[in-house]
């Protein structure tokens, strides 16, 4: 079992005209339901709902504060290598682009550390290429034991690891993971990943829940949004973060909405994802799942960001940089062009300025007292 | 008229006990304080960073009591490990204890509650569990030398007021310590209700944290705590389904 089945059931529905069916009245209905299943999601995820964007606002700010309060997560995220033996179309770090690589050494990790913790941060998300050469289990845990020096807590985002690898990073001190699908869309998937270990479709879909069963207290999944018709994807992402929440209620879940950035390649998404789209996403995340994190990265332009604060997001990056080293060293390549590019200390100025408290520490991983 | 809720030896005079997470700055907090006359404070271990210069414990009144609770434990285990660790950092020892497994409706797990109960109290710490209002699991927290029972009034955040209502009167009625009803409360006619039913104090955090005004909320929460608390003292008249003369009718018979 896993999602995957349950992807496959949806699969079948999801292509054929179930969006077009729902009407304004739908829409309100689910605003005043207190759970909201399947049908719901599809409601709010509608081209009817797209013109009650205003309403769902106002349920889904309601809805966070009261389960959030005005409090704004803050995160980095850590580059440490850039190696990757993946081809994947829309990426930099691909294995066919040709620049010099690098992997940062247990120094270059302490100093980068202490660049991001001066900042005030204390919770980061680290961050590899796939290379079980350059960049295996054994040095992601070296690494995390530098970092458990600074950081309060420490999520990773590589390659999808098998469930006893994901226990083995837990016990070193990770304790957050974030994967997301990229694409939903099986045949779209199959031809966004050209070479490599990331081909295997459904390796990637079942890892975040080797995850919850290793025990991580926080699982963040979601889609690159561009990749394939929006309002499924975001089906899909909703779903399986759902899935998750009722198989694994010790885990926290949480779901990102990354969309595509212009990276060193040509590859240019056929589904172009609008402000209003993105706005409809988050809200129908928020309303579906109204526990779950939201987080949003800084792929979006700060005029946007500030404005997304307001309807359901509960976690941000900040002092963001996407190269390997980028916050201590010179010459790294980005895996993709950041939009956002404020320091921690302005992005919590603009929190502040919007009467949100950022919080730069939410969690400790408890040693023995 | 000196009515003083009495906890781990400590009399209290307000039996409102608010919380700390969700304000839009700490800076809010100390004016919070004051205006809801609470003496007690419950504040989320695993946000206090004492590196950050913004340090929540530095926002709190001197005269209050710390009431560091264990929030984002999962496990009776990491919840005393939490205690103990904010024992150490010099937070007193007091201790709400919050062990929560599920994180979609955020509802506690009294098994694991009841074991940190035991360990912790068994340690010395004046015990304060979160629990679901079930009055065999309550029974046994107080077995295990808990200083009071904090069972909800309805799921943390919700405001959705006193769903827990048959349960908690029973909780009142059964135990011989202190019920003080923890999360759920939205509205002060809420909170006034509780302390009506016998609760010996409330805890909020969402509904003032979350008011336009959460000052002014405060204070009306004080007030609603209190006028419940007296309505309590005084007596409920009983409520009749039919209109009762206020000379008994039967009178001539004696
Ligand atoms: S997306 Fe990940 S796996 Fe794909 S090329 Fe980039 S770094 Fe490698």
């Amino acid at each position: 079992m896993g999602f995957y089945e349950t992807a496959r059931r949806l699969s079948e529905q999801a292509d054929s005209e179930i969006w077009e069916k729902y009407t304004k009245d739908d829409v309100m209905r689910t605003l005043r339901k207190e759970q909201l299943d399947e049908r719901d999601l599809q409601i709010l995820l509608s081209p009817a709902a797209a013109d009650c964007l205003e309403e769902m606002a106002r349920c889904a700010l309601r809805l966070t504060r009261t389960h959030f309060g005005h409090v704004m997560q803050l995160f980095t995220p850590m580059y440490l290598a850039d190696f990757c033996i993946n081809h994947c179309t829309y990426c930099s770090f691909s294995s066919i682009y040709d620049f010099p690589r690098k992997k940062l050494s247990p120094e270059e990790v302490r100093q980068e550390a202490k660049a991001i913790a001066a900042t005030g941060i204390r919770h980061i998300l680290i961050l590899t290429g796939e290379s079980r050469k350059e960049s295996p289990v054994s040095y992601i845990k070296e690494c995390v034991k530098i970092l458990r020096e600074y950081f309060s807590s420490v999520s990773i985002e590589v390659n999808p690891l098998s469930e006893d690898e994901y226990k083995e990073l837990k016990e070193a001190g990770v304790d957050g993971l974030t994967l997301y699908q990229e694409v939903y869309h099986e045949e779209t998937y199959r031809k966004l990943h050209i070479k490599g270990p990331k081909k295997i479709y459904r390796n990637r879909m079942d890892a975040p829940e080797r995850g919850c069963r290793a025990g991580f207290r926080t699982v963040n999944i979601g889609a690159l949004l561009g990749m394939y018709d929006w309002r499924r994807e975001a089906l899909f992402t909703a779903m399986h973060a759902r899935y998750l929440q009722d198989k694994y209620p010790e885990c926290e879940i949480g779901v990102s909405v990354p969309r595509f950035r212009p990276f060193l390649g040509e590859y240019n998404p056929e589904h172009i994802v609008t402000d209003r789209a993105l706005v409809q996403i988050i809200l129908a995340y928020r309303l579906f799942l109204p526990r779950a994190g939201i987080t949003l990265s800084t792929r979006e332009p700060s005029a946007l960001r500030d404005r997304l604060i307001h309807l359901g997001v509960t976690k941000m990056s900040a002092g963001v940089s996407t190269e390997v080293g980028g916050h201590t060293l010179e010459g790294g390549t980005p895996q993709f062009e950041i939009s956002d590019g404020r320091s921690v200390q302005e992005i919590s100025r603009m929190l502040r300025a919007n009467s949100l408290q950022p919080v730069y520490k939410d969690w400790d991983i408890l040693e023995s007292v | 008229m000196s009515d003083p809720l009495i906890i781990g030896g400590q009399a209290l005079s307000s039996r409102l006990f608010i919380g700390t997470g969700k304000y839009s700055r700490n800076t809010l907090i100390p004016e919070v304080v004051e205006a809801s006359g609470s003496q007690v404070i419950t504040v989320a271990l695993r946000r206090v960073d004492p590196d950050s210069n913004d340090n929540i414990i530095s926002h709190i009144p001197d005269r209050m009591i710390l009431l560091p609770n264990t929030s984002g434990a999962r496990t009776a285990e990491e919840a005393v490990r939490i205690a103990r660790l904010a024992k150490a950092s010099g937070l007193g020892n007091w201790v709400k204890i919050e062990v929560i497994n599920d994180q979609k409706y955020l509802l506690p797990d009294n098994a694991e509650t009841i074991r940190a109960t035991e360990i912790l109290a068994s340690e010395g710490f004046v015990v304060l569990p979160y629990m679901s209002p079930d009055l065999s699991a309550a029974l046994r927290m107080q077995e295990a030398g808990a200083a009071a029972v904090m069972p909800l009034g309805s799921p943390i955040g919700t405001n959705r007021g006193l769903r827990t209502r048959e349960l908690l009167r029973i909780l009142i009625a059964e135990l011989d310590l202190p019920v003080i009803v923890d999360a759920g409360i939205g509205r002060p006619s809420e909170a006034a209700e509780a302390m009506e039913m016998g609760a010996a104090g409330v805890l909020l955090n969402t509904a003032i944290a979350t008011a336009r005004n959460p000052q002014l909320m405060a204070s009306a929460f004080r007030d609603a705590v209190a006028a419940g608390r007296k309505a309590y003292l005084a007596g409920l008249g009983p409520v009749e389904e039919t209109a009762a003369a206020s000379s008994p009718l039967t009178g001539f018979l004696d």
